[in-house]
């Protein structure tokens, strides 16, 4: 992964004593919060319901044990033992006090980690695959893009107060695992006829209030030119984009109104210019920077079976495991939704496992999927056995991946001051109803997102269920929607119809999973299902 | 009841205008009645308090109760980890935010 | 304190800003005055009478003036840039990176402060309106020239 030379160090810990700075005056009473808000938002420190809640960065889900560590200790020190995972890969801590927030900064640049422009309206952390690297379906490994455009992307002056926050994501297989459409900049790696890298470019995409599924501008822009396009899109959007209306800002707004014709018209006039700048990185950068990720120095003639003698053990790889490129290796899933805990929480304790399991069995590698757990990329065949029982003691070896209980959920009203009800109480209740492992796999892949209120950082609009929290009349109120996706077969969810309570919510999940059970074919989805039955049906079923 | 409430700024912890200082407790509130846009702006300036603001209760026999869940929650600690709230051994604290 | 910090060596242009619309219309003027919202792409045709362009940020959040001043200077308009409005200190490196040369602000600045802010970083990332030599550039010397 990528190592930090002189220079991106001396922008850090630059960034850090800034922050520091700008902390001094707030608690000075130099500054207001109105102006501290932005300032403190670019560095990823937001005023939640209970306590100053911190997002720190793991660029492209990707992380090293050293790292791991160090947010273990971050956990124990300064929040109350535990932290959380985001659906942009990011971990977030709950607990923090402002006066340790500079400190926080300074030991995070210790380990080449940061918070910058992970909140606000900034361009921020860009996702990648969880798997890159490691999948065999991958044109390459998107992540050198990733962290080049990372770096060009840090502190751009022009782009210093955008309408809204700008999300990119980096994948290149035909399989989205990382929700790629529904991004603000979404880049897919392809080549053309003639063997040239470049980008297919999917600007336009974002959940919120009125979620838009990105469309296709460009089939292909060639590989050194992929930052001047970026630089395009980013100036017509902060050029045009309404001001007035917060709830307008967002570059889809901007896409839909004009039009995608129009908006890629004013692209493409904007492209032309910017590449006569000659601001685009050159081949010896993007080289220096890929030179971090090549692929680690797998063994060869190892063993390809696995001794499934044990039963838990077995239920495990068979749901937790996905081929490897590379022989005699897994990429394993690591379940951080455990039934009756929190998804996408982990303690120090077991990020200390997870960093130790990373360190001995993974080349010192893991990774942060959106879908709020863990990757160990690279993991031999003949120590998944050892890495389970590990797992298994921690807590960590549910064998969920993708079914019913493994729910993406935000903070919600628990935590987040923007939320209008809570989400991780029916989260765990739906996890409840359908614990029996059994009953789980008969199920199959069933994606349910949760959000606690209309911003939608639960993804509510890809889920093959989605579940929204509003505030009904000062009571918490739920609606629920079928048929969204973020995979490559992307799309939006669509309501069934009035809200539920909560208990009303998971009684109504369960109506709807036991009509996909009544009437689905041999080999489908609860998605497929539904795209084929339509949601009549389902909503008879539903409201009866 | 009108209520004056808002965040630590060093620390972020919820805190409640109890008439004379900040508590972390709300059934130390107290009703501001009409001077609270001057205690707001004091203490505002003052840095005692970030994102102060003022909400609705009342009182009832088991103390004083926000009108607003979202207050309650702010009042108690998340509803999904007992040991993170403000009464930990109490295994019915949560039902008093619903 | 300072009402305007200015970093030219040049006269400051001291005949009072007009809008945009008047500025295309009365061949005399000298300053323009750029809104939010304007398109400074209208002065191509006039840049060479052009001596001063400030630039409005009604809210310091509202960042278009950022992309004014960037585009002002690729169209190769080297007189004085002037930011108004709500800048804060905090805002004046990225505003000087885009090619603001002169600030003067609704509240003005603590020239200390100012100072304290455009040495904070020791590098940029990538290019823009100013001379900074980027990173990667750095990083690949042997480039330099190319």
């Amino acid at each position: 992964m990528y190592k930090y030379d002189q220079y991106d160090d001396a922008m850090v810990r630059a960034r850090v004593e800034d922050f520091r700075d700008q902390t001094r005056r707030r608690l000075e009473g130099k500054m207001t919060d109105d102006q501290f808000k932005p300032l403190r938002l670019k560095n990823g420190l937001y005023l939640q319901l209970h306590a100053y809640m911190l997002r720190i960065a793991i660029p492209y889900g990707t992380l090293n044990s050293t790292q791991l560590r160090k947010l273990a200790h971050i956990a124990r020190t300064y929040d109350r033992g535990y932290g959380h995972f985001t659906t942009r890969q990011n971990i977030q801590f709950h607990w923090i006090k402002l006066e340790d927030a500079p400190n926080i900064l300074g030991e995070l640049a210790d380990v080449e980690m940061h918070c910058i422009q992970t909140s606000g309206e900034s361009i921020r952390n860009i996702s990648a695959d969880h798997y890159a690297g490691a999948a065999a379906d991958e044109i390459m490994d998107p992540r050198p893009w990733a962290e080049t455009l990372r770096q060009m992307t840090t502190f751009m002056p022009e782009f210093s107060y955008l309408p809204r926050k700008f999300k990119i994501c980096v994948i290149a297989a035909e399989e989205d695992r990382a929700a790629m459409r529904w991004h603000d900049f979404g880049l897919r790696i392809v080549k053309n006829e003639a063997g040239e890298i470049g980008f297919e470019v999917y600007p336009g995409g974002g959940m919120g209030r009125t979620p838009f599924i990105a469309y296709k501008s460009s089939d292909f822009v060639p590989q050194h030119q992929i930052f001047s396009y970026l630089q395009a899109v980013l100036r017509v959007w902060n050029r045009h984009a309404r001001r007035d209306n917060i709830h307008k800002q967002r570059m889809k707004i901007l896409v839909h109104e004009l039009g995608e014709e129009e908006f890629t018209r004013q692209v493409e006039e904007e492209f032309r210019h910017i590449l006569t700048l000659g601001t685009d990185f050159p081949q010896a950068e993007y080289d220096r920077i890929a030179a971090y990720f090549t692929p680690p120095p797998f063994e060869t003639g190892l063993p390809e079976e696995i001794d499934r003698s044990d039963p838990d053990f077995a239920v495990w790889i068979d749901q937790q495991i996905a081929p490897h490129k590379a022989p005699g290796y897994a990429i394993v899933n690591v379940s951080l939704k455990p039934i009756g805990g929190i998804g996408g929480d982990i303690t120090a304790e077991q990020m200390e496992v997870v960093a130790d399991l990373a360190e001995r069995y993974s080349f010192d590698e893991l990774r942060v999927a959106h879908t709020q757990n863990l990757v160990l990329p690279h993991v031999r065949k003949a120590d998944l056995y050892a890495v389970w029982q590990q797992l298994r003691d921690a807590g960590l070896a549910d064998a969920n991946l993708d079914l019913v209980t493994d729910i993406i959920a935000c903070p919600g009203l628990d935590y987040c001051s923007l939320a209008n009800a809570r989400s991780l109480p029916v989260a765990a209740r739906i996890a409840e109803r359908f614990a029996d492992p059994a009953a789980q796999h008969d199920l199959g892949e069933l994606k349910i997102k949760i959000s606690g209120c209309i911003n939608a950082c639960g993804h509510h609009h890809a889920g093959h269920i989605g579940i929204l929290g509003v505030d009904r009349k000062g009571t918490e109120n739920y609606q629920l929607l079928l048929g969204g996706s973020g995979a490559e077969d992307v799309s939006q969810a669509k309501i069934t119809g009035p809200g539920f309570d909560e208990a009303g919510v998971v009684d109504a999940v369960e109506r709807a999973v036991n009509h996909y059970r009544t009437i689905r074919e041999p080999g489908e989805r609860f998605i497929d299902t539904y795209r084929r039955v339509g949601m009549e049906g389902f909503k008879e079923a539903i409201y009866g | 009841m009108k209520i004056l409430t808002g965040n630590d700024l060093k620390t972020g912890r919820v805190i409640w205008w109890d008439g004379q200082g900040w508590s972390l407790h709300v059934e130390d509130a107290a009703d501001v009645h009409d001077d609270g846009e001057a205690i707001l702006a004091r203490e505002e300036a003052a840095c005692r308090v970030n994102g102060p603001m003022f909400i609705e209760g009342e009182r009832t026999a088991e103390g004083v109760r926000p009108a607003h869940i979202k207050d309650r929650i702010r009042a108690l600690g998340p509803t999904v980890r007992a040991d993170l709230t403000l009464k930990p051994a109490d295994p019915n604290a949560g039902n008093w935010v619903i | 304190m300072a009402d305007v910090l200015r970093f030219r060596d040049d006269a400051a242009a001291d005949e009072p800003a007009v809008s945009l619309d008047a500025f295309l219309d009365q061949t005399n003027a000298v300053s323009v005055r750029i809104e939010a919202g304007d398109d400074v792409r209208r002065l191509a045709p006039v840049l060479d009478r052009l001596r001063l362009v400030e630039i409005d940020f009604p809210k310091f959040r509202d960042g278009r003036g950022f992309s004014s001043a960037s585009i002002l200077r690729e169209m190769g308009y080297t007189g004085e840039i002037k930011a108004t409005g709500d800048v804060l200190v905090d805002l004046i490196f990225f505003m000087r990176r885009c090619g603001f040369d002169s600030f003067a602000p609704n509240v003005p600045l603590d020239p200390a402060d100012a100072e304290a802010a455009l040495n904070r970083y020791p590098y940029v990332y990538q290019h823009a309106a100013d001379a900074e030599v980027p990173i990667w550039q750095l990083r690949h010397p042997e480039l330099a020239n190319g």
